[in-house]
């Protein structure tokens, strides 16, 4: 999947790093718990999140991570959106509640562990 | 050519928003050195780990990251409070985070039992009214 294929999905608001909209992507994670992303996270792209401070952002980048949503209208700073434009990160907002955003995305083939879905 | 590397870092104790500068400027100095991905993910993440911690428990402190020929050490030394029962706060799931960290996406209690985690030696140095000193070691292989 491409990271455009998610904006499509769900409908998003790309808040910046348009350019890298065509990056794959194969797998994703949600949590508002950054210390679980940070524990039990690996290799995911993409960060499905509610939580609005720099610090997503930053455990993203420590995760090597490309894409973060922001679910339930959440709109970053404009701190985070620089961050996120350092790092080359895609980040986008959906009106979409964190449930049906990653069911929407598990359902169309972007997993949670980097495997195909079964 | 000196024997280390070293990058040296002040970890402002006041600023939550601020917390985790020195583990990204690390990652980024340690990928223009050049070294694995691998290496790089799990230092960036232990130090990240203990940033935040020294920002959330004890308003601060000095970080070194020191890069040898076989491996990464990372030191973190604060004069916070002291963690009264080391083996206890290794526990995952144990925590003294307050609710307002825990609003901020932290305070799991994941925090050290990560740093050991991701790396392939942790000792913890710790005395109440002190302070703490963590240091981390990750093989280059």
């Amino acid at each position: 999947m491409k990271i455009s294929d998610i904006k499509e999905l769900l409908d998003a608001q790309v808040l910046c790093g348009e350019v890298y909209m065509y990056r794959d992507v194969f797998s994703a994670c949600g949590s508002d718990m950054m210390s679980d992303v940070l524990a039990y996270v690996k290799d995911q792209a993409v960060l499905l999140s509610g939580l609005v401070n720099s610090q997503v952002v930053r455990t993203a980048e420590m995760m090597d991570m490309v894409c973060i949503v922001f679910v339930r209208s959440k709109q970053p700073t404009d701190e985070m959106i620089q961050l996120a434009k350092d790092y080359k990160m895609v980040m986008l907002s959906t009106e979409k509640r964190m449930y049906e955003a990653c069911g929407i995305l598990y359902s169309n083939g972007l997993v949670a562990n980097g495997q195909k879905k079964a | 050519m000196s024997e280390f590397v070293n990058f040296h870092f002040d970890v402002d104790g006041d600023n939550f928003v601020s917390a985790g500068q020195a583990s990204v400027k690390v990652k980024k100095n340690l990928r223009e050195m050049g070294l694995d991905p691998d290496i790089i993910r799990r230092v960036s993440i232990a130090m990240y780990e203990g940033e935040i911690n020294m920002v959330i428990h004890a308003g601060g402190g000095v970080a070194d990251v020191n890069v040898y020929k076989d491996y990464i050490e990372i030191i973190l030394d604060d004069h916070g409070p002291g963690i009264p029962n080391v083996e206890l706060a290794m526990q995952e799931g144990y925590s003294t985070a307050s609710d307002h960290v825990r609003s901020l996406g932290f305070g799991a209690g994941m925090g050290l039992s990560n740093m050991k985690r991701y790396t392939d030696d942790m000792q913890i140095d710790s005395t109440v009214g002190v302070g703490t000193k963590i240091t981390m070691r990750v093989n280059m292989e």
